[in-house]
């Protein structure tokens, strides 16, 4: 599958990452399938890690909440998640996979460990304890 | 009685809990689901007592988190491709 995300976004939330670095920083992505199946990202929430570690992310679901609902207003389908690897390549550690439950979801994740950022999708399905990843196309958009 | 239940108005029995609304709504995995009502957080403990009424707006949302541990990293080899 392909994803596509705008450089702005990105930009947006590598700046937010590395601020929030080295505590994991985490959001929700919004947006829409194309009829040819490619995902877009239209929108990219930026919300509190409760956890603020760089163990462990957990997403505030008062503001979960509040961004469903302008997903809502907005027109946009919840499309995933994205969070920060400040010290990890970008790939779903094992709790990132054992917390997946959401098969639909694009699953985004930046890594700062090297100076320049890597950012991947994955989709994850599959059982607990034996979950299939796979990485999606992803497209970053000029516009 | 009339419900909302994430953003659609539904026709619901009277006395319907949380719990009999997770069912009804075939929620997926709803071990991992958050339900808020009228932008309370509901505890899950309260699922089957949580009586809704006329005019609620339900909000089932699932858990967002992760972790950076990798088990292997815990055992001390840590392997990255
Ligand atoms: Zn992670």
């Amino acid at each position: 599958m392909k994803i596509t995300i705008r450089r702005s976004d990105l930009d947006r939330i590598t700046e937010h990452a590395r601020a929030e670095s080295p505590d994991e920083a985490c959001g929700l992505i919004a947006g829409r399938d194309d009829a040819d199946g490619t995902r877009i990202i239209e929108k990219v929430y930026i919300l509190t890690n409760t956890d603020h570690t760089n163990e462990h992310f957990t997403i505030d679901p008062r503001e979960q909440l509040a961004a469903v609902k302008d997903m809502r207003a907005n027109g946009l389908s919840p499309l995933g998640n994205w969070h920060s690897h400040p010290e990890t390549p970008s790939r779903p550690s094992d709790e990132d996979k054992r917390l997946a439950n959401d098969s639909r979801a694009s699953y985004l994740i930046l890594s700062l460990e090297k100076e320049d950022p890597v950012l991947n999708a994955f989709h994850i399905e599959g059982e607990p304890g034996d979950r299939t990843v796979r990485k999606e196309e992803l497209i970053i958009t000029e516009e | 009685m009339k419900i909302t239940v994430a953003g659609e108005t539904k026709e619901v029995a009277d006395g319907l809990t949380v719990q009999g609304l997770i069912e009804l709504e075939n929620v997926e995995t709803p071990q991992y689901v958050t339900v808020s009502v009228n932008e309370e957080f509901i505890d899950a403990n309260s699922f089957e007592t949580h009586i809704l009424s006329e005019g609620d707006e339900v909000e089932f949302l699932y858990f967002m988190g992760g972790g950076a541990t990798d088990r292997a990293k815990e055992e001390g080899n840590a392997v990255y491709e």
